[in-house]
């Protein structure tokens, strides 16, 4: 019963929330908002930006920052529409949610690799 | 001067007589110190004999006088019809529970739920009295008080969407006083209950909606359990994973 899988999934949840609501909107405000206003000056240039996320530590940063949360919106979506009333394809949602947020943080991990 | 008047639009169900449950309008007597349960008392003993429902402590310790107040899961001894009046006051069974007859609900979901998580201290090998008694300090017991001044009133029950969608839910009281015994220092139950918390009809059915918490009289806090239940439950499985040697 122990060995049921739902800690890691509640696990990557948990972490997700945690970027989602902490660190997420710091990049939103950067990136989204102060940047395209013009108040990084230089900051955002392509020669420095890419400087910045070609490091390996950068990269595992930026990893963990948009593949956790993926897995906090899967957790999420998936109990909402088990809770919707498609309780008899819970299993399907769960493989569909987390196997949605798997091939995401794929995707960005080879984006990232090739920086 | 005719006395204050309030109504009440309690929900009837006589299976001997009617199918369907309906709605009997009764015009209790008001007085500004009273509860909701006053004036069923009231309604019982001067207007309706026949009205069934439970009540016992009048002081919101023994749980038994919970209802449905305007939609809202209440102990109704604790509900004063001052909040209320002028405005008509509906009264039904607590929800997400069979009636059994008018404001009488079937708890026996509940009574095995509770029963299945073992709710008491569960010993490996029980001291022998000559011994003495299991001492406890002052914060060992902080830690679980809390979650022992549950009343098993079924509030948190009513109030509980995931309860309701899902039956099979062990459900918010169950799971806070399965949590107070794991929490506590003389017990050592904690892997035997795990077997029914950590289970997807256990802890991991709940979505952490917290009405539960809200509805609570006595402030247990079940949603915050049944968070904490989860915490402790991943932990175990990343050690049991991780550091396999390490048996518990």
């Amino acid at each position: 019963m122990r060995k049921s899988s739902e800690p890691v999934f509640w696990f990557l949840f948990g972490a997700g929330g945690v970027i989602a609501a902490f660190l997420a909107p710091i990049h939103i405000v950067l990136t989204g908002i102060v940047g395209p206003a013009g108040g990084l000056e230089s900051a955002l240039e392509y020669e420095r930006v890419l400087a910045l996320v070609s490091h390996p530590v950068t990269k595992l940063y930026l990893f963990m920052l948009i593949s956790l949360p993926l897995f906090h919106w899967a957790h999420r979506f998936r109990f909402t529409v088990v809770d919707l009333g498609l309780r008899a394809s819970k299993r399907g949602i769960a493989f569909a949610t987390y196997g949605s947020a798997a091939i995401g943080s794929i995707l960005s991990a080879l984006v990232l690799i090739r920086l | 001067m005719s006395k204050a008047t309030i109504v009440l639009e309690v929900l009837r169900y006589r299976p001997e007589q009617e199918q369907e449950p309906t709605f009997q309008i009764y015009e209790s007597e008001y007085r500004e110190d009273w509860v909701v349960l006053d004036a069923i008392n009231h309604i019982k003993d001067h207007i309706d004999g026949t009205l069934s429902y439970r009540w016992s402590c009048r002081m919101g310790v023994c749980g038994s006088c919970g209802m449905m107040i305007n939609g809202e899961p209440k102990l109704s001894c604790a509900t004063f019809l001052r909040d209320y009046y002028p405005d008509p006051i509906r009264v039904e069974p607590l929800a997400n529970f069979p009636i059994e007859r008018d404001l009488v609900i079937v708890m026996d979901d509940f009574m095995e739920k509770l029963t299945s998580v073992k709710p008491w201290i569960l010993r490996e090998h029980e001291k022998p009295i000559s011994e003495g008694e299991y001492r406890q300090t002052p914060a060992e017991l902080a830690r679980y008080k809390q979650f022992s001044m549950c009343i098993n009133c079924m509030l948190c029950y009513s109030a509980c969407p995931v309860y309701a969608l899902d039956p099979q839910f062990t459900g918010p009281a169950a799971i806070a006083l399965a949590h107070r015994y794991n929490l506590d220092s003389r017990d050592q139950g904690r892997s035997w209950r795990e077997q029914v918390l950590s289970t997807e009809e256990g802890i991991w059915a709940c979505t952490y909606v917290g009405t539960c918490t809200v509805v609570c009289p006595v402030d247990v806090d079940p949603a915050g359990a049944i968070q904490q239940a989860k915490l402790s439950t991943t932990t175990d499985w990343f050690r049991d994973v991780l550091m396999p040697w390490k048996g518990r």
